[in-house]
């Protein structure tokens, strides 16, 4: 497998619209050709090397391009953009739409990655070991359709929005996250291991959210169902005993949605 | 010389002069149509060869929603209809996106590409025509004007009431020439009145509150006075509870009432030559028929009622109507009908806008999609295509999608397509839901459009229709130099290769405006002046006094003052105003 080697080396006083850099873009180019792609930063476009030095070249195919960025590039957006295959490796954090639209191959950022990461992502996977912000796999402002497939695993916390108008894939939370978490889903699983703050699963008509912690402030329009012990989703486990709730009831179009509480943390509900 | 072209052995398609796909040259002198070019004009003359291709008169929207405060709406509340649709600008034109709503700028660009080159705004709110001017003013490459929203202006339905029709009259005119607008549009006449207090009206013989006006009062009033005006279009009719199960019977019981009114256009205009009567006789417009023709009792038996309609269309000679197709995909709903769009916000949930114009009318604006897997939406698309199909003179209709509300106009070449081909309208069968099949009768109907009807419903009948004929859709002498010359060789066409025919008409070959190359196979090469059309009508003078000092004493119900109610002709690109006469 072909490696690409990218090491930041500044001029990120303006944020840096990286939506080339992608396996797909990349299998198939030289040395050179990958420093002569041009980068978006404000009004004007700059050469690849204007920023990153570049070493090694694109595989025979985005499935045997992986990419390797050493380094943090929390001003350089939409790496793995719309990527269909093959890898990205971030050593360091991300800008925001990391892995945005993306439909196949794998993405990890070892470090924090900003906002909109995997936003309406189709498959794939997203590994994100640190934390991230708003928009985690959610649709884009003002649209109800979110992601489809594949898996975003987030091993810190996330904030607003996660998931929101998801129809298909998994979103696995190790830590927290703050409000509207699953807003508008309307299938797919969304796992929180930790606590959400208000407004979980409003305007849901389908698919699924685990919420492991403690909900400060339950959504109204929800209707207990009855109780479980430990879930089970494909490979992901939730152990111990769930409040099982459908909703949400506060829409016209009455919801299928079915969340899953811990009993343990929410012992008010 | 700017404005001359010689178009060389194209095949000509333009029907107000029954030429139906003869190869010919046809020739353009300062921005005009002209029988031949002197010797000295043919020296550095720009020539174009045509041969094996379709040449029309440039393509004329009679009804779209392009500029304006709910399309201006429909842009802000839908940011993502922009984030995938963008194009870049160049050294000619502008940067724009938005694909149901586009920007301005872009929208002019789009129309420009697909050979159109007028387009007339579907609504424009009385209070709302400054900012709908200022949004035409900056929509590039086409003629425009716009329909004042009249059908439940306050005013009006007060003078109707009172029976004060000299004054109603003279209202009509002075709001016309206020707002540089162009005709008359009627939007569920006393129905949004009543949607103020969260109401409608159910049926034509039902007074709405306060003003105890009933729809069929105001039809009849707003066709009779369109006539005793002189104003070159017909009534714009959007027919009362719209987009509802069964609804087909209101809006052909509302064709009935302005059967005995008889056209009078006057406008003060030379004439191009044709040999067909360029004239409306037509005392009323029913726009978007398929959002009017719904049949059943409700969303479970709904079924087509578009042969309702079309029946009483093709037997009598007042009615003249656009299809309002949905081509499926996105599309953003709007319209001065208020409670019909708050029924799609229930029947949805989308996000939804409301807006109320004070003493005027209102509007809504919803997110919609149409889609091939809905049984509701699968019927609505094979209406579209019977209302243009089911009447059998291709001079009572026009091709519209209602844009945005059935589609954006730039599936147009998709609508050409199925209405040319049945194996294309067969195989969308095949993809959609079997309602479309079972609760309509399309798959049965086997007629395929020909160029010279294609040319007559999206350029010819539409320019004929609203008045505009003097000049557009048609290409005898001394009409406008408007042209499009399409990839499609009548000689060789075949519909059952569909795909072809989009291709034909997505990218006109040449765009031509006023003798004017404007854009060539999807690329703008030229941003040429643009005409702005209003009714300029004369009425008595001290008629007129007489109702100002009504409309003063009125104006405290508005927020904004009286001096700032008219939109100047600053607001407009190259204003020009059309002399009506009214009937003294």
């Amino acid at each position: 497998m072909a490696e690409v080697i990218l090491k930041p080396t500044g001029n990120f006083n303006l944020t840096v619209e990286a939506e080339v850099v992608t396996p797909d873009n990349l299998a198939g180019k030289s040395t050179k050709e990958i420093e002569e792609l041009l980068l978006w930063q404000g009004p004007t476009e700059y050469p690849l090397s204007d920023f990153f030095s570049v070493s090694g070249s694109g595989g025979s195919s985005a499935e045997d391009t992986t990419v390797i960025v050493e380094g943090d590039i929390p001003r350089v957006k939409r790496i793995g953009q719309e990527m269909s295959a093959g890898k990205v490796i971030i050593k360091g954090s991300a800008g925001m739409h990391v892995g945005s639209g993306m439909s196949g191959g794998e993405i990890i950022v070892e470090g924090d990655a900003d906002s909109w990461a995997g936003m309406e992502m189709k498959g794939g996977s997203l590994h994100i070991k640190g934390s991230t912000k708003d928009h985690l796999g959610c649709s884009y402002r003002g649209s109800w359709r979110g992601m489809t497939g594949g898996r975003i695993v987030v091993n810190g916390d996330a904030v607003n929005q996660v998931g929101g108008g998801m129809s298909g894939g998994e979103i696995v939370i190790g830590g927290n996250v703050e409000n509207f978490c699953g807003i508008r889903i309307n299938g797919g699983l969304i796992v929180i291991k930790g606590n959400a703050f208000r407004t979980v699963g409003a305007e849901m008509t389908g698919g699924t959210i685990v919420i492991g912690g403690c909900i400060e402030w339950f959504t109204p329009g929800f209707e207990m169902t009855g109780v479980e012990t430990d879930l089970k989703f494909n490979n992901i486990e939730c152990p111990g005993e769930y409040k099982k709730f459908a909703g949400d009831y506060a829409i016209p179009q009455k919801g299928k949605g079915v969340m899953y509480i811990s009993c343990e943390r929410n012992e008010c509900l | 010389m700017p404005g001359t072209i010689a178009i060389r052995n194209g095949y000509v398609y333009d029907p107000l002069n029954e030429i139906n796909g003869e190869s010919m040259d046809i020739f353009i002198k300062d921005g005009k149509v002209v029988t031949e070019l002197s010797g000295a004009d043919m020296k550095d003359v720009k020539e174009i060869d045509a041969k094996g291709k379709t040449v029309m008169p440039g393509g004329v929207d009679s009804h779209s929603h392009v500029a304006g405060a709910k399309v201006n709406t429909g842009r802000m509340m839908r940011p993502e209809d922009h984030y995938k649709h963008y194009q870049k600008r160049t050294p000619l034109t502008h940067s724009g996106c938005g694909y149901t709503v586009p920007s301005v700028y872009l929208g002019g660009y789009e129309y420009s590409k697909m050979g159109y080159t007028t387009v007339f705004e579907a609504a424009v709110p009385p209070m709302e025509a400054r900012h709908t001017h200022e949004e035409m003013r900056s929509t590039p490459m086409i003629d425009m004007g716009g329909y004042l929203v009249l059908g439940n202006n306050w005013f009006l339905m007060r003078y109707f009431k009172e029976g004060d029709i000299e004054k109603a009259a003279a209202y009509i005119s002075w709001m016309m020439r206020t707002h540089k607008t162009y005709g008359i549009k009627c939007v569920n006449p006393a129905g949004v009145e009543n949607w103020g207090w969260g109401e409608n009206v159910g049926a034509l013989d039902q007074a709405n509150i306060h003003f105890e006006v009933t729809p069929e009062d105001i039809i009849k009033s707003l066709a009779e006075m369109n006539e005793k005006l002189g104003i070159p279009m017909p009534l714009h009719l959007h027919a009362n509870n719209l987009g509802h199960p069964g609804c087909w019977e209101i809006t052909r019981d509302s064709l009935k009432i302005p059967k005995k009114v008889k056209a009078k256009p006057n406008a003060d205009v030379e004439w191009a030559e044709t040999k067909k009567n360029a004239k409306r006789h037509e005392s009323v417009y029913l726009t978007h028929c398929q959002f009017n023709a719904f049949g059943g009792t409700s969303w479970r038996d709904f079924e087509s009622g578009v042969k309702g309609i079309t029946d009483y269309v093709n037997s009598s000679d007042h009615v003249i109507m656009d299809s309002g197709c949905v081509p499926f995909g996105d599309a953003t709903v709007m319209t001065g009908d208020g409670p019909a769009i708050h029924d799609l916000y229930v029947l949805t949930g989308h996000k939804w806008s409301n807006t109320d114009v004070e003493c005027e009318c209102g509007s809504g604006v919803l997110p919609f999609e149409y889609l091939k897997s809905n049984p509701v939406h699968s019927v609505q698309w094979a209406m579209g295509l019977e209302s243009l199909l089911y009447v059998k003179d291709a001079w009572k209709s026009i091709m519209t999608t209602d844009s945005p509300n059935g589609g954006p106009f730039t599936k147009y070449p998709e609508i050409i397509a199925w209405l040319m081909s049945n194996k294309a309208r067969q195989d969308t069968f095949d993809e959609c839901h079997k309602w479309a099949g079972d609760r309509s009768d399309l798959a049965a109907e086997t007629r395929e459009m020909s160029l010279n009807e294609i040319a007559m419903v999206t350029r010819a009948n539409p320019a004929r229709a609203i008045g505009m004929a003097y000049r557009k859709g048609t290409l005898g002498v001394g009409a406008d130099g408007d042209v499009a010359i399409y990839n499609i060789d009548p000689g060789k066409l075949e519909v059952n290769d569909y795909e072809s025919i989009v291709r034909g008409f997505e990218n006109a070959a040449y765009t031509i405006k006023a003798g004017e190359v404007v854009s060539r196979m999807g690329e703008i090469v030229a941003v040429p002046e643009k005409n702005t059309f209003y009714s300029d009508i004369a009425v008595d003078a001290d008629e007129e006094k007489r109702m100002l000092d009504d409309v003063k004493k009125w104006f405290k119900y508005y927020t904004l003052g009286f001096n700032n109610y008219p939109t100047p002709e600053k607001y407009l690109a190259n204003p020009t105003p059309i002399q009506v006469n009214a009937e003294k």
